[in-house]
């Protein structure tokens, strides 16, 4: 392939824009002050995204502190029942659409995609930028719902519940969600045009890092089921306010129709947390254990398989929502299949492992750590995906278990492990791993002290979304708490290694990691148009240990330093 | 905003990919059909356990959105007629037939109010008008926004060569919105009107 030289970025003779000053002309770095404005650099919009949504994490993370707290005795003394349940209902919804989903999708997606697939940017840079500014709206009208009493009717707005308690709370809460939604859909738009046509030329399908090949999974998976989230939430807004009867019973209206729409997208949105996540694990294992990765196509077609079949198991939330048998059995079965594929990957990266030179960096001891802990969320799922025994235990707190061992075992994990594997590409320095040891011990010991003996508590018949409980729970729950606590102390070396690390920390270099992909090639930070010389690709990502390949950029590449 | 609008500027102008903003939009639409998918499973679901659909004194009449259902139909292809026109560089042959279009988006928007205003039953009288207002509703909103982006088209084409047989991607675009809108009126048509009749 022949190198593109790129013509340098000046300003258009008919540009009547007034420049800010000398930097935005040729910029070969952005300073603090671009990551507050509609800055179109994915990069920015990428940290934008990450920052932001672990403000919301700190704040979703206060609640259930507090959620935790009050459950520490069986009565209701700490919290008022109703602001219980509105801190639930706002720390599921904070948890899932304004931290794991920006921050996996959207932060690691916008920062890497483009980077992995040598483009200069995303395919719709205004774009993007919308689908962030999209975001602190959302985030403002949940905080926003507090003063009207929060929305209490839990993260899944079940009617009739939803349509009793709450109203002008509920209806911030459901306008907070269409926001969110949209900006997925924007997002993920993107993600597919550039996957799909902003490969650079040298690139083949079989040489595509594996974490674009998860994001492409997931932005399929959003675009085909967000809308239908945005409609349900539209009849439910309609309910509401304006009188529509689409979920009254008593006027003809249904209320299952609404967990169809409902989890037509939620259950995929499950898939959407976790992809990115499967492909972050796919880039930080191999680099870290020095091999190549065990079945590369098979992981990148897993990702595709979970993308199809997840959007055929969404009924396994309703086992007792008096769905027909035939349905019952059709989706435990499909429930059952989309292990399958995850399966794949599991072991995929376990024999990855095998016999590799393991390097235990923070991001290594975080990705193996989220291995133990989803494995076992998954085991859990699997026993819950099947009818009968979800009907024992649907609405208990091995639910909450469950989905709490993948979502903050394996979705928090992966993050984590992203964060400690690409700081020094974001901000050029290193993190400290001392700490980051301390922050991982610390995490991995709260998360399995908080949601381990709640497997227990459900399956002895606690139910989940209360303020008050029977006393016989009382020495389990407590154990809980003190893991909560745990858990919220960890975030506090992390906090201070990130900020420290990105003021002080050791001068990174351009591949600390020694690793193959493309984002390695470029200066760390990378420069804003990301490659003065586009790359060539001249191996496969994950070729360690074969041929002695080096990720050098090519010749004519200036190092740019941060 | 000064940087975003000069890198913006620049990016849009990289000749190093080919313009993806068609295949965004198809992306966005495929998407956005979903949404419709949404209303339209409910309506059925609702069209399934109610036994008498659509229930006595809220039936739907049939002349006018027929009437209503040609003029949509037939602009999709008087849209595409100035589609073909500015790919022979006749920019003049296309604000005609783009004017032809948002005349008839616009009688059919006026035709749905007339509707709305002589059915003789409101949003709220039960489920199944709830769902037609609902559905038709968000059809319309989708309509007038599909009028919008043709008048932006006619606005923009006042500027002497801001549209050419090699430039003319909003053009494109606003084609597609189009058809689109036809593609959910059409499904929507059969649901809420022929289905009636069954």
């Amino acid at each position: 392939m022949t190198q593109v030289e790129f013509p340098p970025n000046t300003p258009h003779e008919d540009d009547k824009t007034q420049l800010v000053s000398e930097h935005t002309i040729h910029p070969q770095a952005w300073k603090w002050y671009d990551y507050f404005t509609f800055n179109v650099d994915h990069k920015v919009i990428g940290i934008q995204y990450l920052v932001t949504a672990f403000v919301f994490y700190l704040i979703g993370g206060l609640m259930a502190v507090a959620m935790r707290a009050e459950l520490a005795t069986p009565d209701a003394d700490l919290l008022d029942p109703n602001l219980y349940n509105a801190f639930m209902t706002n720390h599921g919804t904070i948890m899932i659409f304004l931290w794991i989903v920006p921050s996996a999708i959207g932060g690691f997606g916008n920062y890497l995609v483009p980077l992995m697939v040598g483009a200069r940017d995303m395919a719709f840079p205004k774009l993007n930028a919308i689908a962030f500014w999209l975001n602190p709206p959302a985030g403002a009208l949940i905080l926003g719902s507090f003063f009207f009493g929060g929305s209490q009717s839990g993260w899944t707005a079940y009617p009739p519940l939803s349509l009793v308690t709450a109203n002008t709370a509920q209806s911030m809460w459901i306008l907070a969600i269409v926001l969110v939604g949209t900006s997925s859909i924007l997002g993920s738009v993107n993600f597919v045009i550039t996957i799909l046509k902003m490969k650079v030329p040298s690139m083949r399908w079989d040489q595509v890092p594996l974490f674009c090949w998860a994001t492409l999974a997931t932005a399929i998976l959003a675009l085909l089921s967000t809308p239908v989230l945005a409609a349900g939430l539209v009849l439910l807004l309609f309910d509401i306010n304006f009188g529509t009867s689409f979920f009254k019973p008593d006027a003809g209206g249904n209320v299952v129709i609404y967990q169809h729409l409902f989890w037509f997208y939620s259950h995929p949105a499950v898939y959407l947390m976790i992809l990115p996540i499967f492909g972050i694990m796919s880039e930080v294992i191999p680099v870290h254990a020095r091999k190549p990765i065990f079945g590369y196509k098979a992981i990148a077609y897993s990702s595709v398989a979970i993308c199809v079949v997840g959007l055929f198991v969404w009924v396994h939330h309703m086992f007792t929502s008096g769905t027909p048998g035939w349905m019952r059995m059709f989706f435990t079965i499909s429930t059952l299949i989309v292990a399958v594929p995850t399966g794949v990957k599991i072991f995929g990266w376990v024999a990855t492992l095998w016999g590799g030179k393991i390097r235990f960096t923070s991001a290594m001891l975080f990705a193996i750590g989220l291995l133990s802990m989803f494995v076992m969320g998954g085991l859990s799922g699997v026993t819950m995906g099947t009818a009968p025994f979800d009907v024992h235990v649907h609405d208990t707190y091995y639910v909450v278990a469950h989905f709490h061992y993948v979502l903050f075992g394996g979705s928090v994990f992966g993050i984590y492990a992203g964060i400690y594997h690409w700081f020094p590409k974001m901000t050029g320095r290193m993190m400290n791993e001392t700490w980051g040891r301390i922050h991982f011990v610390l995490t991995f010991i709260g998360t399995n002290l908080t949601f381990l003996p709640m497997h227990e508590l459900g399956l002895q018949g606690m139910p989940r979304r209360v303020a008050m409980y029977d006393p016989q729970f009382i020495s389990l729950n407590q154990i809980c708490t003190v893991g909560s606590f745990i858990l919220a102390a960890s975030v506090i070396p992390f906090t201070i290694n990130v900020i420290w690390s990105w003021i002080a920390g050791q001068k990174a270099g351009d591949n600390p990691w020694q690793a193959l992909t493309l984002e390695w090639t470029t200066s760390s930070p990378p420069i804003v148009e990301n490659w003065e010389v586009l790359p060539v690709v001249t191996h496969g990502p994950y070729d360690y240990g074969i041929d002695n390949h080096s990720a050098v950029p090519p010749s004519g590449a200036t190092e740019v330093s941060a | 905003m000064a940087i975003a609008t000069s890198n913006a500027e620049h990016h849009a102008e990289h000749s190093e990919h080919q313009d993806l903003r068609v295949l965004g939009l198809l992306t966005f639409l495929a998407s956005e059909s979903l949404m419709f998918g949404g209303f339209f499973a409910a309506y059925l679901f609702f069209r399934g356990i109610t036994e008498v659909w659509p229930p006595e004194n809220t039936e739907v009449e049939l002349l006018l959105p027929t009437i209503n259902t040609i003029i949509l139909v037939s602009s999709s292809f008087v849209i595409h007629f100035g589609d073909a026109a500015i790919k022979r560089n006749d920019v003049k042959g296309m604000q005609r037939w783009y004017t032809i279009t948002a005349i008839m988006g616009a009688v059919f928007l006026l035709g749905q109010v007339v509707e709305y205003l002589t059915l003789g039953y409101g949003m709220t009288t039960n489920v199944f008008s709830n769902c037609f207002y609902l559905m038709t509703g968000f059809h319309g909103l989708h309509v007038f926004i599909g009028l919008l982006l043709i008048l932006g088209v006619l606005w923009r084409s006042r500027r002497p060569g801001h549209y050419s047989a090699t430039k003319h991607v909003g053009i494109e675009m606003a084609e597609i919105y189009w058809h689109f809108v036809d593609i959910i009126w059409i499904v929507l048509f059969s649901l809420l009107y022929i289905l009636t009749l069954f």
